[in-house]
C-alpha cells in the first residue's frame, strides 16, 4: 500500500501542491452520501470515507470486515483491526457475522475495492498475475472479502491507478466479479449487487456505460487529457461525449485529509 | 478441562508434524508467540490454516514448518507483500506451499460448519469468480455449487473446517481454564469449537472471569490447554493490554524480504530468544 501524505497538517494548500493521491482520495470521498453506509478497506478507501465523514457526510456509516460496525476512528488506521476501530465503533461483531448477516443480504450501501487488474467489464484481479495459477510470475495476496463486496454491496468504487500493466484486455484471474462477461452476466451469477459504479484512477473517473456495461471514460483531472488515458489502458477505451473535467480538491477538503494524516500515530514513521 | 502448562509444554503436546493447524486472530490477539514456539520445536509439514495469514505465516512459512496452506489473504496489512509467503510460492524456497484458497466470506462459513459439526455451510458467493474452479489441495475442491431444495436457487457449499488443532490468543482465563476474549474476536470461537485439540495463550490468569458484556467465553472443557504468555500476540495486540505495533509491521517488510536477513532474524529473535518470545522482534533492533 502506497504512503499517502506526508506533509505536515496546516500547510496552507497551494495549486500544484496535491498528489495524485490526494485527487483520488477526494474524488472518492464525494462519491460517498451522507447517511450511507460503506464497506471500507485499508489505505485509500478508508482515507477517503473518513474524509467524507469529516467534510460532507458525518453521518456515514464506515463498516470494516473485522467486524467492526459503525467505526468513528480519529484518525487512518493501518490495518482493518486496529484498537481504534472497535474502541468507537457501535457494534462489534464477529467475522461470520459480518459476512453472514451485514454483506451478504445486501443490506451496505457502497463498496471500496482495489485491483491489480481490471479489465473493461471492471473484473478485478488480485490473486495472481500469470499464464498459469499454479506456477504465478507474482502471488498477489489474494480476495479476503473483495468478492463478496463486489457481490453483494449495492454499489461498487473500484479504486486503482491507470496503467497498461494494470487496465488489461483479459485479467489472468477473476478474483472479484465486475460485469462478468457483459449485461446480464450479473443477474445470471446471482450477483444481487448493481457492480461498479465508478472506477476512481489517478487520471480521472470511468462509468459503466448504461446498456454495454463497458467502462467509459467520463472525467479527468485538470491538465489530463483523453489520450494520456488511452494510452494507460489495454483496451480501446471508450471516451465519453461529454467529458468532464473533475474539481480538483478544495482547501477544505484538503486540510481535512491531511489533518487526518497528521492525527495518525506514528505518522512520520509507520504510515 | 483444560490443563494450564507452559508454552512449550502446549506446543509439545497439541502439535504435531503433519498436523493441520489454524492460529486464528482477525489482526487483534494473533498469537505469535505461539507461532515461535511452534518454528523453535522445529514443527515440519503443516498445513496452516488461517483466514489472513499476516506476518505470523509468513514466518511459519520462511521457517520450513509448513507444506501446505489454507487462507483467504495473504499480504501483510496496509504495508504489502508477505514475503516469505511469496518465495515459497513463487520459487518454492524454503520449500514447495500447495494452497488452497478461498474468500474471506468462504472461510469464515467454512470454520462455523466445523464448529456447528456439519460437513459444509452454504452461502452465496463465489460465483463467475476463479475461486470456484480451483482444486483445492490434493485435487479435492472445497467449494461445490449446490441448490437450494426449496426454492431451486444456486447457491455455494463450501467444505468445513476441522483443523486438528486451533491456536488463538486471549485477554484472560481462570484457575479452572476458561477463557475469555474481547473486543475483535474474529473466528476464533468457531476454529476452537472446530478443532480436535487447542491451545489457548493468555495475557494474564485470574482468580475468577469478570463478567464482560459482548466477550466470548470459551469454558474450560472445550480447550485443552492454557498458557499463560504476556504479550504473546505482539506485534499484533489485546485490547486492553497491549496497542498493536505498527512500525514492526512496516520493519518486517525489509526483514522478510531478503532471505539472508530472514534468517539472521529468525535465529536471533526466535531461536535466541525464548522468553518471552512475543516480545522480541524488529522494534527491538536485536536483529541486527
Amino acid at each position: 500500500m502506497r504512503r499517502m501524505g506526508h506533509r505536515p497538517a496546516g500547510n496552507a494548500p497551494q495549486a500544484g501542491d496535491v498528489s495524485a493521491d490526494e485527487m483520488m482520495t477526494a474524488c472518492a470521498a464525494r462519491a460517498l452520501r451522507n447517511g450511507m453506509t460503506c464497506f471500507v478497506g485499508i489505505g485509500l478507501p478508508s482515507a477517503a470515507a473518513n474524509l467524507a465523514r469529516a467534510t460532507h457526510a458525518p453521518d456515514l456509516v464506515l463498516i470494516y470486515e473485522s467486524g467492526t460496525i459503525g467505526a468513528k476512528p480519529g484518525w487512518l488506521p493501518l490495518s482493518i483491526g486496529d484498537g481504534v476501530l472497535a474502541d468507537t465503533a457501535d457494534a462489534v461483531v464477529s467475522v461470520p457475522e459480518i459476512f453472514n448477516y451485514w454483506l451478504q443480504p445486501g443490506r451496505i450501501d457502497v463498496g471500496f475495492l482495489g485491483a491489480a487488474q481490471l479489465d473493461r467489464f471492471g473484473n478485478i484481479n488480485t490473486t495472481v498475475i500469470g499464464s498459469t495459477y499454479a506456477d504465478p510470475d507474482v502471488r498477489l495476496p489474494g480476495a479476503g472479502g473483495a468478492p463478496e463486496i463486489a457481490a453483494f454491496c449495492r454499489e461498487v468504487i473500484i479504486i486503482v491507478r491507470q496503467s497498461r500493466r494494470s487496465f488489461v484486455e483479459h485479467v489472468d484471474f477473476v478474483t472479484s466479479v465486475g460485469y462478468g462477461t457483459g449485461p446480464g452476466d450479473r443477474e445470471r451469477l446471482g450477483l444481487t449487487g448493481a457492480g461498479p459504479r465508478k472506477v476512481i484512477t489517478d487520471l480521472g473517473v470511468l462509468e459503466p456505460d448504461p446498456v454495454t456495461r463497458q467502462l467509459t471514460l467520463t472525467g479527468v483531472y485538470p491538465g489530463v487529457s483523453p489520450e494520456e488515458a488511452k494510452a494507460g489502458t489495454g483496451w480501446d477505451l471508450l471516451i465519453s461525449g461529454s467529458l468532464a473535467v473533475l474539481d480538483p480538491p478544495s482547501p477544505a477538503e484538503l486540510s481535512a485529509l491531511r489533518a487526518l494524516q497528521a492525527m495518525t500515530p506514528g505518522s512520520e514513521g509507520a504510515h | 478441562m483444560a490443563r494450564i502448562v507452559s508454552l512449550a509444554e502446549a506446543v509439545a503436546a497439541a502439535i504435531h508434524d503433519g498436523d493441520s493447524v489454524a492460529m486464528e486472530g482477525f489482526t487483534h490477539l494473533i498469537p505469535f508467540a505461539a507461532g515461535h514456539e511452534v518454528i523453535r520445536q522445529e514443527r515440519r509439514d503443516l498445513t496452516l490454516i488461517r483466514m489472513t495469514p499476516d506476518v505470523i505465516y509468513d514466518q511459519l512459512i520462511g521457517a520450513g514448518c509448513a507444506s501446505r496452506l489454507i487462507f483467504s489473504w495473504g499480504g501483510n496489512p496496509g504495508v504489502g507483500s508477505l514475503h516469505r509467503f511469496r518465495d515459497a510460492v513463487e520459487n518454492a524456497w524454503p520449500g514447495p506451499l500447495q494452497l488452497e484458497e478461498h474468500s474471506h466470506a468462504g472461510m469464515a462459513n467454512r470454520y462455523a460448519a466445523g464448529a456447528a459439526g456439519l460437513p459444509f455451510a452454504v452461502l452465496r458467493g463465489y460465483g463467475g469468480t476463479g475461486l470456484e474452479s480451483l482444486s483445492g489441495l490434493d485435487g479435492q475442491p472445497a467449494v461445490r455449487p449446490i441448490t437450494c431444495p426449496f426454492t431451486g436457487e444456486r447457491l455455494t457449499a463450501v467444505a468445513a473446517l476441522t483443523p486438528d488443532v486451533t491456536v488463538i490468543h486471549a485477554q484472560q482465563a481462570d484457575r479452572a481454564g476458561n477463557v475469555q476474549l474481547w473486543g475483535i474476536t474474529g473466528v476464533q470461537k468457531e476454529a476452537v469449537l472446530g478443532a480436535r485439540r487447542s491451545v489457548v495463550t493468555v495475557e494474564e490468569i485470574v482468580e475468577a472471569l469478570p463478567p464482560r458484556a459482548q466477550a466470548v467465553v470459551l469454558p474450560s472443557w472445550t480447550v485443552d490447554y492454557v498458557a499463560r504468555v504476556p504479550g504473546g500476540a505482539h506485534p499484533s495486540y489485546a485490547l486492553g493490554y497491549s496497542q498493536r505495533d505498527n512500525d514492526y509491521y512496516v520493519a518486517w517488510d525489509a526483514i522478510s524480504r531478503d532471505r539472508e536477513r530472514f534468517l539472521r532474524w529468525l535465529k536471533t529473535d526466535v531461536f535466541g530468544a525464548p522468553d518471552p518470545p512475543g516480545l522480541a522482534g524488529p522494534g527491538t533492533g536485536r536483529e541486527e
